[in-house]
């Protein structure tokens, strides 16, 4: 009960403070449309090829909606102080960083819907597999969440948080699968491909959209629910070794 | 092998014991060591704060005091030593000792985009207060701490001294036992600095055991019962202010105010008058100190004649800063001047 309130509490509060603020709207919606239709004018294709661009789309809503919001919710807190609050209070860290990450992920889920939304309105868009698409757009969201609280507690300052997110987010537009193939890419990049997350996601939206998944989706869904664990825990350890001192 | 009935009446025997325990100590710090890379921020600490004490570490800034604050609240990790809040080994179960601690820190940290009455539920919430509590014991809290009219304005939009007053809030909302105070008149203006020393002597009364740490030493004075001097992370002397202030029971203080006060002059009056000792306080002002009664007439004669002209002679009570200033050997107003410089401030 008591965790329970603190958690809900941490929660509500980030999500009036930073959620739906313009600069996540921007990142998170604006940002991953405007690449979306500068691919599609670069295919010249018509507009039934919308559904092949919506498994990039969607991989870039949640990507961009969740990372660069732990730079504010996380770093920005820590470098006002008001992040000691949070570990002085009486809850397990683990329960706090969750309830930190929690409306990341939440946000990344909504985003998720925002191309499948605007895709709806302008093709006969029907998705056969939820089963499929509810959990790895969740462990998408989860993995590019608890990738962003990697980065924003491994640097000190927003800025640095925001820089080095973007190290890490832009090659994958390129190098993950969400626009063109990976075996299209050339093969001393291919290894790198597969050493990021999110091409494991990217890999079973193709099959949710109708496309192939190159890779075993059990495979797909193992890494990224192994990259979740890894990012959490490592986060976990940078905080107890970097804030308190 | 004990059976279940057996562990649970020896687990309740030790959390009563630990209760009994924290009745009588609320704070309890052993061989306390902190490093920072080369730098020994806290070198064996050891000190004891009875339940329902005001007890104060003074020192100048870098001494320690925030680092040791730090450890004791969980914000920190020791390299050595242990800690016990409240009867809690705070390396074992630091969550369950952090229940019963308030802890209010240098900074006012809240958060700038709430309200002043969303920033106090917010708190409240963190310890599991419902919904109903929290609201309740907001708005008697805003109401006592003289700032209901500003309760719904955000709290980025608040002066310095309602920041102070409302961090000191949110340290107390879920009723600690135990209040942890950083600094908490520095930076506020005279009358905010009284209405927080005043709010700290009624939280005491009411049970509330107060570990505070101050450059102010004429707070630390007016508000502990006891106090620690900390010097280089190491605590110089502790014990109670009026045992403390026994040591300058027997001396003599003349605050002189002249035309322009040098060290050359303060190096004749000390040949001049062997039995006592003189120490500038400022371009305009020194301190006259001796065992035995002070001769003002002789002084200012003397003074006259050697070309300065005395506007005042006042005599000082000896005070804890005259103690400080005799153990640490440290000049207590260069103290305070820094930390001004550094933190702005009020102060008593």
């Amino acid at each position: 009960m008591r965790y329970r309130i603190a958690f809900w509490n941490i929660l509500l509060k980030d999500i009036r403070s930073y959620y739906l603020k313009p600069p996540n709207i921007s990142w998170g919606i604006v940002f991953p449309l405007a690449w979306a239709g500068m691919f599609f004018v670069r295919s010249g294709t018509g507009i039934e090829s919308v559904e092949s661009l919506l498994p990039g789309l969607v991989s870039l809503s949640i990507l961009f909606g969740t990372t660069s919001v732990l730079a504010v919710t996380v770093t920005f807190e820590k470098r006002g102080r008001s992040f000691e609050r949070l570990l002085l209070a009486p809850i397990p860290l683990e329960l706090l960083m969750l309830a930190k990450t929690s409306g990341a992920i939440l946000f990344g889920v909504m985003n998720a819907f925002v191309p499948i939304l605007l895709a709806s309105l302008i093709i006969d868009l029907s998705i056969s597999s939820w089963g499929l698409f509810l959990p790895v757009v969740l462990l998408i969201a989860m993995t590019s969440t608890f990738l962003g609280l990697f980065i924003a507690v491994s640097v000190s300052e927003v800025f640095e948080a925001q820089t080095f997110s973007n190290f890490v987010r832009f090659p994958m537009i390129f190098l993950c699968g969400l626009f063109f193939p990976i075996a299209a890419l050339p093969s001393f990049l291919q290894p790198l491909s597969y050493a990021l997350p999110l091409t494991y996601g990217v890999d079973v939206l193709h099959d949710v959209f109708g496309g192939a998944s190159t890779l075993p989706l059990l495979l797909d869904f193992g890494v990224l629910g192994a990259y979740c664990a890894a990012l959490f825990a490592l986060s976990l350890r940078n905080v107890r070794r970097r804030w308190i001192l | 092998m004990l059976c279940p009935l057996a562990r649970s009446t020896i687990a309740a025997m030790q959390v009563a014991a630990a209760e009994a325990h924290s009745r009588e100590r609320a704070i309890e710090v052993e061989n306390l060591v902190k490093r920072f890379g080369d730098i020994t921020a806290v070198d064996g600490i050891s000190l004891s704060v009875p339940a329902g004490e005001v007890f104060g570490l003074l020192g100048p800034n870098g001494a320690g005091k925030t680092t040791t604050i730090n450890i004791l609240t969980g914000l920190a990790r020791p390299l050595a030593g242990e800690v016990r809040v409240g009867g809690i080994d705070c390396s074992r179960h630091l969550k369950a000792a952090q229940h019963l601690m308030g802890v209010v820190p240098d900074e006012s940290n809240l958060y700038p985009e709430l309200t002043g009455f969303q920033n106090l539920c917010f708190c409240g919430a963190l310890y599991g207060m419902t919904r109903a509590a929290r609201e309740r014991r907001a708005h008697e809290l805003l109401e006592r701490f003289d700032l209901a009219g500003a309760a719904q304005r955000k709290f980025a939009g608040y002066s310095r001294g309602m920041k102070r007053r409302l961090t000191i809030a949110a340290g107390i909302m879920h009723q600690p036992p135990i209040l942890f105070l950083d600094e908490p008149t520095t930076g506020i203006d005279v009358a905010s600095a009284r209405q927080v020393r005043q709010l700290i002597g009624e939280m005491n009364r009411a049970g509330t055991t107060v570990f505070l740490t101050t450059h102010y030493i004429e707070e630390a004075e007016r508000l502990c019962r006891r106090v620690a001097f900390i010097v280089s992370g190491r605590i110089v002397r502790e014990d109670t202010v009026k045992n403390l202030m026994r040591q300058v029971g027997g001396t003599h203080i003349v605050q002189f105010t002249v035309s322009k006060a040098t060290p050359d002059m303060a190096g004749s009056l000390s040949a001049a008058f062997a039995a006592t000792r003189f120490e500038m306080t400022s371009d305009t002002q020194f301190r006259a100190i001796s065992t035995e009664p002070i001769r003002v007439g002789t002084l200012v004669v003397f003074m006259e004649q050697n070309g300065l002209a005395v506007s005042e002679a006042r005599e000082i009570h000896p005070s804890l800063e005259d103690v400080f200033v005799q153990v640490t050997g440290l000049a207590a107003q260069e103290m305070k001047r820094e930390k001004e410089r550094t933190g702005g401030g009020g102060g008593p």
